[in-house]
């Protein structure tokens, strides 16, 4: 391969021209001739009967076209909303959801009902005109009580509350902690998180009665799987549906299920005739849009007075919320990685999840790594507490060492040098200076901790054989269509789509590297059905690049062959005999014999091709992985708590991070600063709180659910070792979720290490001012 | 009942009658075309609907547009002439000041007010001018550190226009 020009460079990205000058192209900016707007009409209880709804005040209201229930959508949309396997294949009980409630209503913000008018304004204003009659039934809130046999249960007709309960073994955890010199236990909480993209969702829809084709616009990360769960309840053939996802204002895992409005928008427009949308407010984001998190774990710890660690046994308890998530069974790999990078004799990881009467939890940025991480980093140093050995370095003494390593449960790392982010992330922070620093703060009373989180992380799904059975048939791999055109220019397709990743840019880095053209010569498409490979799998789990872009480069080398064999068709000397550099062929030994691509792609569609070669320069090509990938890096975090308000003051925050090789080090650096401050952001500040009796959301509008300004995020001071993935060709992992896997539990062990003088071991998210000040106080009386 | 409003809108005059109870920035993104100007919340927390009303930065999702009668409105696409760009959206391009760009326009627009009082702000100044702005993506870092750049060149640029202007 040509010395590479592009990949690893700091290319500024090119989708920035039109973000920055207010010419992006999101959901809300698109207003077809003749577009009708739905407002939904939400459930404000968490649990109730349906007793009526009376439509007929609204239905006259001025402007209105439609007031629509679960019975006229019945007419129009069959079966369930999708759950797939994922984690947790073995499923007790599901409850059938359908896109809006008839009879039961399960969470507070469950649709009811819809109104389609000629503006917003007028359709808000009708929506408010529907009655609705309800019979109030208990609502169950919290998950550990829900699992009690004899509990109230989140649906009348259900059996009970238990949505799954697995148990993984890896390896025989009763002898290990039979070893045992010490033990620790925990209770490890993780609140439940809005993911608050910036921009809400939005679904727009249009369908055409005489040729039965339906187009839908929205803010999606996986448009692919919407037009196959959409059309398959619509009754209309995939090929006929088109779902378009243009600029995409975040996602965060929140936009890769579908949602009840992604169904009625498009049936509404069915009905109508007419292009329909909504648009999310802000407060039924809060309320509606999956939640990520909400678990509780239970762990023991196991290990010798030496600091060898033996065995980890952990219980997840996850609040599924009314439905299960369509990908929410993901959470469950937090068991598989709660050994993290470390040699265990034995892991074992029971999930059990729980149904309650709230909104459904899905992924969200790391979707069970960060809780697994969190889990892991966390019990590491409470057996470092308990034996009184530096944190760090008991780290060492258990860092896997030898790759491919394969962890308790059979998960291939394929490669990793702990060792060098760890010293070189201490190196930076200065480590031993602030444990110096600590030890004479606590001399005068001050609160100072250092936390470490040395984390890694399973991301880059496929592989096919591993992911056909946890998506319910469709293995996760990765499509890219590559056409160069004959004047030149090249068009690339990727089923995969970006929402901020900057995935323009990089894909077409990889793509001009690989065929040797200026960058400009390349157009990067995605987020739209009707273009590229029959199908695309998505962007989540910090698969893109690693299954995505090797899923480019793979047709860019078919591409590339092709014009060899042709460029030495044209040249009259066997494709061998030529080199390929910079984009031009040239003969061995005779250099001034060459051809550019470009030429050779003009040629493609021209007369004369050799015997047996079918004109055009074009290539579809799917990526499977062998394997996943598996990032790694190490943070840590140094904070000081104040005695007297409970306040955390982050003194330094250091990360390195290695992701293989880099395509682009300035979106790596951007992906790491925005994953760190929601990690930080999760230890410190947000949670989604209920009403512990009445279930009802307490923080349900962003007043009371805190996102973080730029006041509340500290300096961050990044690096980087590079350990290449033998996964695939270009030696690469994912970076998009790392700074979150790793963060929460770099703050957490941070803000406990610096209250263990006051016999405090463990703090839960969020370290609120309030909550430590409580536990301070609790501590020195 | 329709009321008549009477605007400027980057640069360009306008008149036109509106329903009293619409915001200024749905008239902006609606009427006007102009969709550059986000709307990422419904209890004036984001930000993202930030654009300037006679030079001041309004978060115009709490705003009539009738409540604008007689003012300039100035949004992101008025910020550069078409063909340029602002030393603010050329900084944020170059630091890499935004990842999905869906609050960009409004961190723009707040920064540019920002700098037009204070054109050297610190990193707690910075804080300060835009903390009625939320970003998910970045984490903030880039963000200042293009504003920071921003102000420079802008510092830069005004003292060598200082002389030619007299
Ligand atoms: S839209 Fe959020 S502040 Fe205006
Ligand atoms: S760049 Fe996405 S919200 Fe700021």
């Amino acid at each position: 391969m040509a010395v590479s020009q592009l990949i690893g460079a700091r290319v500024q990205r090119r989708e920035d021209p039109r973000l920055i000058t207010g010419h992006g192209r999101f959901i809300e900016d698109r207003l077809p001739v003749g577009l009708l707007h739905m407002a939904v009409v939400r459930s404000p209880h968490p649990h109730a009967r349906i007793l009526s709804i009376a439509t007929e005040a609204a239905a006259s209201a001025p402007g209105v076209r439609a007031v629509l229930v679960a019975k006229d959508f019945h007419a129009q949309l069959s079966g369930t909303m999708p759950v797939t396997p994922a984690f947790a294949p073995e499923k007790k009980y599901v409850p059938e959801r359908f896109p809006i409630a008839s009879d039961e209503v399960c969470f507070q913000g469950e649709p009811v009902a819809v109104v389609v008018a000629d503006d917003r304004y007028l359709a808000a204003d009708a929506a408010e005109l529907v009655v609705v009659e309800y019979d109030p039934l208990p609502a169950v809130v919290d998950p550990e009580a829900a699992m009690v046999p004899g509990s109230p249960r989140a649906h009348v007709e259900g059996p009970d509350n238990i949505g799954w309960d697995m148990t993984f073994d890896g390896g025989d955890i009763e002898a290990a902690f039979a070893r045992a010199e010490v033990t620790v236990s925990e209770r490890i909480w993780q609140q439940r998180l809005a993911p608050t993209p910036m921009e809400p969702r939005g679904v727009l829809a249009e369908y055409s009665p005489y040729d039965e084709r339906l187009t839908i616009w929205l803010s999606s990360q996986n448009p692919h799987f919407i037009r196959l769960f959409i059309s398959g309840a619509m009754g209309i053939p995939e090929s006929r549906v088109r779902v378009v996802a243009e600029d995409v204002g975040g996602g965060f895992g929140s936009k890769i299920s579908p949602y009840p409005e992604d169904y009625l928008v498009p049936a509404a427009a069915r009905i109508l005739g007419r292009p329909v949308r909504w648009i999310e407010t802000r407060t039924e984001s809060v309320q509606t849009s999956y939640h990520g998190r909400g678990q509780v774990f239970t762990a023991e710890a196991a290990a010798l007075r030496d600091g060898t660690l033996l065995g980890l046994r952990l219980t997840q308890v996850l609040d599924l919320g009314a439905y299960h998530g369509t990908f929410g069974a993901f959470q469950a790999c937090a068991c598989l990685m709660a050994g993290g990078v470390y040699r265990w004799a034995a892991v074992q990881g029971r999930t059990i999840g729980v149904l309650t009467n709230k909104v459904p939890t899905d992924p969200y940025r790391g979707a069970g790594r960060p809780e697994g991480t969190h889990l892991c980093e966390r019990m590491v140093d409470r057996v470092a507490q308990e034996i009184g050995m530096d944190p760090a370095e008991l780290r060492r003494k258990n860092f896997a060492r030898e790759f491919p390593f394969s962890n308790n449960f059979g998960l291939v790392y394929d490669s990793g040098n702990y060792d060098g982010s760890l010293d070189k992330a201490m190196e930076l922070v200065d480590y031993s200076g602030w444990r110096q620093r600590q030890a004479e703060g606590r001399q005068q009373g001050r609160l100072i901790g250092i936390g470490c989180s040395t984390w890694v992380e399973i991301c880059g799904f496929g592989p096919s054989e591993a992911t056909a059975g946890a998506t319910g048939g469709i293995a996760l791999v990765e499509a890219a269509q590559i056409r160069f055109l004959p004047s030149g220019s090249v068009a690339a397709y990727v089923g995969t789509h970006a929402q901020g990743q900057g995935h323009d840019t990089t894909f077409s880095q990889i793509v001009a590297d690989t065929l040797g053209i200026p960058m400009e010569k390349v157009e990067l498409r995605h987020g739209d059905t009707a273009e590229g490979p029959s199908f695309g799998y998505g962007t989540y789990g910090s698969r893109s690049l690693a299954v995505g872009g090797m899923a480019l480069h793979k047709a860019a080398m078919v591409i590339r062959d092709k014009a060899q064999r042709l460029a030495g068709h044209m040249l009259e000397v066997s494709p061998d005999d030529l080199t390929f550099e910079q984009g031009t062929f040239s003969v061995k030994g005779d250099p001034s014999a060459r051809k550019t691509i470009e030429e050779v792609a003009l040629a493609a569609y021209g007369g004369k091709l050799p015997e047996g070669m079918e004109h055009g320069l074009e290539a579809t090509s799917y990526f499977d992985p062998p394997n996943w990938v598996w990032p790694f890096g190490a943070h840590i975090c140094v904070v000081e708590v104040d005695r007297e308000t409970g306040a955390v003051q982050v003194h330094k925050y250091v990360a390195v991070d290695d992701c293989g090789n880099v395509i682009n080090p300035m979106i790596v650096e951007g992906q790491l600063h925005g994953g760190i401050a929601q990690g930080i952001s999760q230890a410190l500040y947000e949670e989604v709180a209920y009403d512990q009796d009445s279930g009802l959301l307490l923080t349900g509008t962003m007043t009371d659910y805190l996102v973080p300004t730029m006041n509340e995020i500290p300096a961050l001071t990044l690096d980087r070792t590079v350990t290449p993935s033998p996964t695939n060709p270009l030696g690469v992992k994912g970076i998009g979720e790392a700074g979150t896997i790793a963060s929460s539990a770099a703050v957490i062990n941070a803000i406990s290490d610096a209250l263990s003088p006051l016999g405090i071991h463990h703090v839960d998210m969020p370290a609120s001012p309030d909550r430590l000040w409580k536990m301070i106080q609790e501590a020195e009386s | 009942m329709a009321q008549l409003v009477r605007l400027t809108v980057n640069g360009s005059p306008r008149q036109e009658e509106v329903e009293p109870r619409l915001l200024l920035v749905h008239y902006l993104r609606e009427r006007c075309g102009l969709t550059g100007t986000h709307v990422g919340c419904d209890t004036s927390q984001c930000g993202a609907c930030t654009v300037l009303c006679n030079g001041q930065p309004v978060k115009s999702c709490s705003m009539l547009a009738v409540q604008a009668e007689g003012m300039a409105i100035t949004t992101i696409e008025g910020l550069a002439p078409a063909d340029g760009m602002h030393p603010l959206q050329t900084a944020f391009w170059e630091e890499h000041g935004l990842q999905c760009g869906f609050c960009t326009p409004g961190f723009i627009m707040a920064a540019t007010a920002l700098l037009a009082e204070n054109p050297d702000p610190t990193d707690e100044e910075i804080g300060r001018g835009l903390e009625g702005n939320l970003c998910r993506c970045t984490g903030y870092v880039n963000i200042r550190r293009a504003v920071h750049k921003a102000a420079a060149a802008m510092r830069e640029g005004a003292g060598a226009a200082a002389p030619m202007g007299g």
